[in-house]
């Protein structure tokens, strides 16, 4: 029976086919599925905050976009995953409460996902699919065996990116 | 809040926050009970330093269906303030204030939905007017911002502003009890960075 590895707010992991990676309840965080087709290893990391200079407890650096990125590659480079081939897909971002005011705090998940993806364009790594934004919840599962990216939320359809 | 270090505010910050959101939940819990007009007993609020992941264990997990109600506050004390019931309590709560309601729905009716956003104005106020008065700072909120979604995505929103101070938050866990009903809600008090420095000023503490 394959595995489902669970990955917690603010952390990280890398599984192998058949086994597949999960993080449950993403809301304005983001998590980033890296995966290398070939030798069939994904990782992912559920990211909070989108930059780790901004703030001074950065020890954890799974918790922000741009440290958090460059960590779960280490860590799949160190499980035999050839770093050049790395693909991405990711999810969340989300804005779960609304707002009249253009408030920081709100707009948390959209810098999030920014960061993200500035983050994989300066390591050339080319992002293959994306669902983010609006304002629910997201459980995702990656399975490394065929890439398949699963999103599920409360009271719509699951989808397959 | 240039000569306190980060450390610091993570201590002595949340010791403060704990003690204020002790007497926040206590006069919360009364203004319940006069809103539904029945007795309520509250147990001793339960207040946890807890990391991330443990979070959205004490209230069933990640992916658990909550109600989340959030306000803005401004004034002396900026920040947000999030009020958590899990979606049958606050099913049972509504039902309690109007009187009646559908148990066997998941949904929540259009009135279910103002009644839940008057509770949570009214709990809110109460446990904000109790640090007010302690404190002496005033804070003005915002119309409350009401959600449903799974528990970790509700929670996702507080964890976020506290991930910028450490690598946990503090939860204020209240449950209420009348005659047959047991009703768990959650606080969790989020002042900016610079709203800690005010409160510890304030309380004498600096």
């Amino acid at each position: 029976m394959a595995e489902m590895i669970k990955v917690g707010m603010a952390d990280l992991n890398v599984c192998h086919a058949p086994n597949a990676i999960t993080t449950l309840g993403l809301g304005s965080c983001v998590g980033v599925a890296l995966y290398d087709r070939t030798s069939q290893i994904a990782g992912l990391v559920h990211v909070m905050l989108p930059d780790s200079t901004q703030v001074r407890q950065n020890q954890n650096r799974a918790k922000f976009a741009d440290t958090g990125i460059d960590y779960l590659i280490e860590i799949m480079q160190q499980k035999g995953a050839n770093v050049s081939l790395l693909t991405a897909k990711i999810a969340g971002g989300a804005q779960m409460f609304a707002f009249n005011e253009n408030n920081d705090m709100l707009r948390v998940g959209e810098r999030n996902v920014n960061a993200v993806k500035k983050k994989l364009k300066e390591l050339g790594i080319r992002l293959m699919a994306e669902d983010t934004g609006l304002n629910y919840g997201r459980t995702v599962e990656f399975y490394p065996e065929n890439g398949d990216f699963v999103i599920k939320s409360v009271g719509k359809p699951t989808k397959t990116i | 809040m240039q000569n306190i270090q980060d450390e610091s505010i993570d201590n002595m910050g949340f010791d403060v926050l704990t003690e204020i959101g002790n007497i926040g939940a206590g006069n919360a819990t009364t203004a319940l009970s006069q809103l539904i007009n029945a007795r309520i007993d509250m147990h001793v609020p339960k207040v946890e330093m807890l990391s991330f992941a443990e979070l959205a264990e004490i209230i069933g997990g990640a992916e658990t269906l909550v109600a989340g109600i959030l306000l803005h506050l401004e004034d002396d004390i900026d920040g947000s303030l999030l009020f958590i019931l899990e979606s049958n309590d606050a099913k049972l709560l509504v039902h309690q204030l109007l009187g009646y309601g559908d148990m066997e729905s998941e949904e929540f009716s259009d009135m279910e939905v103002s009644a839940l956003q008057e509770i949570g104005n009214i709990i809110s106020g109460a446990y904000l007017s109790a640090i007010s008065s302690l404190t002496g700072l005033s804070i003005s909120v915002s119309v409350p911002s009401l959600a449903f979604d799974m528990a970790g995505a509700i929670l996702s929103v507080p964890a976020i502003e506290f991930g910028k101070l450490g690598d946990k938050a503090l939860l204020i866990e209240s449950r209420f009890k009348d005659l047959d009903v047991d009703i768990s809600g959650y606080f969790i008090l989020i002042p900016s960075l610079d709203s800690y420095g005010r409160i510890l000023q304030s309380l004498g503490l600096r």
